[in-house]
């Protein structure tokens, strides 16, 4: 029995072992190069040293938004819905709270506040129109999500090259940057924000207190493994599934507010950094549970902030860190799929020896 | 249900500190710093620290045949000119955009070349500005150049006192468009142009500005054509190269411009589609030519149709300011590069150049150097008056010469040209 438990996690780990030290090998760099880079690049080396605030800030506030939209995906995932639409989520996130920034004036604190919740508005709607779409015309959430995610895309550019143009130019490179009284305040030369770390923190929290301990999470995991029972149970499915969009769409909107005004300070088309589509991937890794959303999405992050740093220091292509992220994460699958593929052939020869 | 967890947490450690154990090993590639060694640099006789480096960061690829690679090559003849080697001696970035890389930093990324040596920085684009300017500000003691914008004109409207390590500078374009606008002119057989334009601001409608001055000078003195006669549309595809889903396609553009008539597209974005659409379509049988930007081999890729090209040569001012650097006497400056009218085309002096391409006649190469050689001596001023924009507002009076702080700040397209100039597209 340790064993099985024991090459659950092997498995895995040789597998994404082999894989990326072949691909490094390919891309012709010693394997332990882009690693040190990456970990250099992104918390210093050793880590957190004195003089890398500004690296650990940055991987940090790429953290916060991974992680937010993961946390809103175990929600979603558990209710049995694929929701692809964060994308879209977390980009009208990021467009409340920059209407917000843009146009209200405030003291500080309030216009943080403000935007914030703006911004979880603005995801949560977006999201609930998802759910709306699946829920009441039969759209697959995965064709109404991705839809929707084109539509916000499309909105952004509008807004950027129309309304909100800077003063004199039309171009997609972004809105002016905020007032300084709507950024989220940040440490001394750093962009690390405490405040969207802890809101991260109490969302992750939040997500394993929903699934652990709430009535109304078992409803919603219930809701996810079989539908037309729960239904017949007496739990009111479609109103389970739009809370499930609704609570993704608010986690999604709050990651767009702190991309806006915690790490770019302006709106930008690529306001979302495909981290929506990167937090399914976390969510699936993490198989679910909040916990290993934490290390595996700063893991991701680092990845993002480090990888700058293949191309200046070891004359590599910048793209290696997303070729080896994305072979990091289909390797992880196979060899969870591969591990659980064996565990089940122990488990029916077990039943088969024992009769 | 624990011993599980356990075993997953010690997988964890172990795979963190295989990591951990691995940076460990090595840090000799990131030292910085300079030396009193020096090397005789071969040109100036400027004494260049043996370890002197320089960053570059660039918004595009390196090898797009466009605007990033006409960047990184005046790069590195700045570098080879000083006498270091531009595989040591040059820091590079590439693809510097959000787009691309969603986790950039630009002042992370200055503070990183600076660690790996580097004495000075260059951003590259237009897009870059804040992030320069944060830089700037972050690193005080690091000489900047912002190859574009005007944080150093002190007459300029986006002057930044405080940036006294920022510097700009920016080739005459408006010259090589104008030779550009001529060439399409001497060239066209239905008399519509097109211009396939990045984004809406100044610099782009300056240089649309300039295109369609060229354009209408040559029709009407050397084809004796009449101004009506001459259509000229742009577009605007949103940013200086496409981003999917974002952006308009500049392929569909290109296409657009051809199925409406027009014969010869000029290109004003980063990259060098218009050329290469426009290559594609000749191939089918269409009589249809282009002019690429930026970079001096752009023809490459379709060169019997490429009238010639309007490229940038950046070598020598990154030169003058690597050389600034060293011998200490660098400050914020605003440079705007004339061309070298003895010869536009010397690489050691003139930062804009037009290469002639094989779409040209020789009766309108011919013509064409004729034209270049009125701009050269200042018989032909295009920006003279009168001159409406295109609300038709006017620019300039009669017999009024423009100041280049009216070029620089264009903020109309001319009346004659087609298409959205304004900064708000959607009207």
């Amino acid at each position: 029995m340790t064993w099985t438990r024991l090459s659950n996690v092997l498995l895995p780990a040789t597998v994404v072992f082999v894989s990326v030290v072949t691909l490094l090998l390919l891309a012709g760099t010693n394997p332990w190069d882009p690693l040190r880079v990456i970990v250099e690049g992104s918390i210093g080396w050793p880590p957190f040293e004195e003089g890398s605030a500004r690296k650990v800030g940055d991987t940090f506030m790429l953290w916060v938004p991974i992680a937010l939209a993961s946390a809103g995906l175990i929600v979603t995932f558990n209710a049995g819905m694929w929701n692809i639409g964060i994308e879209g989520q977390i980009i009208m996130g990021a467009i409340a709270a920059a209407w917000v920034a843009r146009e209200v004036s405030a003291p500080r604190p309030l216009l943080v506040f403000l935007t914030i919740l703006a911004g979880a508005v603005g995801g949560m709607l977006w999201g609930l129109l998802v759910g709306l779409l699946r829920t009441a015309g039969g759209v697959n959430e995965i064709f109404g999500g991705l839809g929707l995610d084109f539509v916000a895309l499309s909105l952004t550019t509008y807004l950027i090259i129309g309304p909100w143009a800077r003063s004199g130019v039309a171009s997609t490179s972004g809105t002016d940057p905020f007032p300084d009284e709507a950024l989220l305040p940040s440490l001394a030369n750093s962009k690390l924000s405490l405040l969207a770390v802890g809101i991260t923190v109490l969302a992750l929290v939040g997500v394993w207190i929903l699934f652990r301990g709430t009535l109304y999470g078992l409803r919603l995991k219930a809701v996810g493994r079989n539908r037309p029972s729960s239904f017949l149970l007496g739990i009111p499915t479609n109103r389970y599934l739009l809370g499930a969009f609704m609570i993704c769409g608010a986690l999604a909107g709050i990651a767009g507010t702190s991309q806006a005004t915690g790490f770019h300070f302006k709106l930008i088309p690529a306001i979302s950094g495909g981290f929506g589509f990167l937090a399914i991937l976390v969510v699936l890794l993490a198989r679910f549970r909040p916990i290993w959303v934490v290390p595996i999405s700063f893991f991701f992050a680092m990845v993002a902030v480090g990888s700058p740093g293949l191309s200046l220091r070891l004359d590599l292509h910048g793209s290696l860190g997303g070729v080896l992220q994305g072979v990091l994460v289909l390797s992880a699958m196979l060899g969870l799929g591969w591990a659980a593929y064996l565990a089940r052939r122990r488990l029916i020869a077990g039943g088969t020896s024992s009769t | 249900m624990l011993s599980k967890r356990l075993l997953q947490m010690l997988a964890a450690l172990l795979a963190f500190a295989l990591v951990a154990a691995a940076c460990g090993d090595s840090s000799s590639d990131t030292t910085a710093g300079t030396t009193a060694t020096t090397v005789d640099s071969g040109g100036g006789g400027t004494d260049v620290p043996e370890d002197f480096k320089v960053g570059l960061i660039l918004v595009g690829p390196g090898n797009d045949r466009g605007y990033s690679q006409a960047h990184l090559e005046g790069a590195e003849y700045a570098v080879e000119q000083l006498g270091l080697s531009a595989d040591d001696d040059l820091i590079v970035l590439e693809f510097a955009n959000t787009t691309d890389t969603p986790g950039l930093s630009l002042p992370g990324t200055a503070r990183d070349m600076v660690d790996l040596g580097a004495d000075m920085i260059i951003f590259n684009s237009d897009d870059m500005r804040d992030g320069a300017f944060e830089a700037a500000e972050q690193l005080p003691e690091v000489p900047m150049v912002w190859a574009s914008g005007d944080s150093a004109w002190v007459d300029g409207k986006d002057y930044q006192a405080n940036l006294t390590n920022l510097s700009n500078v920016w080739g005459q374009m408006i010259f090589g468009k104008m030779i550009a606008g001529c060439a399409a002119a001497l060239e066209t057989e239905t008399g519509d142009l097109a211009y396939l334009g990045p984004l809406t601001n100044d610099e782009t409608r300056r240089l649309v500005n300039s295109a369609y001055l060229g354009a209408q000078y040559c029709w009407e003195n050397f084809r004796d054509g009449n101004p009506a006669d001459l259509g000229f549309e742009v577009t605007y595809i949103g940013f200086w190269f496409e981003i999917p889903g974002v952006t308009l396609d500049p392929v569909l553009v290109t296409n657009a411009f051809i199925d409406g008539g027009a014969d010869v597209t000029l290109s004003g974005i980063d990259a060098n589609v218009a050329l290469i659409r426009s290559g594609q379509r000749a191939d089918a049988g269409e009589n249809v030519k282009a002019v690429p930007y930026d970079f001096i081999g752009a023809c490459d890729e379709a060169p019997d149709i490429c009238l010639g090209v309007p490229y940038f040569n950046w070598g020598p001012a990154y030169l003058e300011a690597a050389q600034a650097v060293i011998d200490g006497s660098f400050s914020n400056t605003w440079t705007w590069f004339e061309p070298d009218w003895s010869d536009i085309n010397d690489p050691d002096t003139s930062v804009v150049g037009f290469f002639q391409g094989n779409g040209l006649s020789a009766d309108n190469a011919a013509s064409l150097d004729t034209f270049i050689a009125g701009l050269a001596d200042g018989s032909i001023e295009l920006y003279t008056g009168p001159l409406n924009w295109q609300d038709g507002s006017e620019f300039l009076a009669a017999g009024e010469v423009a100041t280049d702080f009216q070029i620089w700040y264009s903020e109309q397209c001319l009346e004659g040209v087609a298409g959205a100039c304004s900064v708000n597209v959607f009207g």
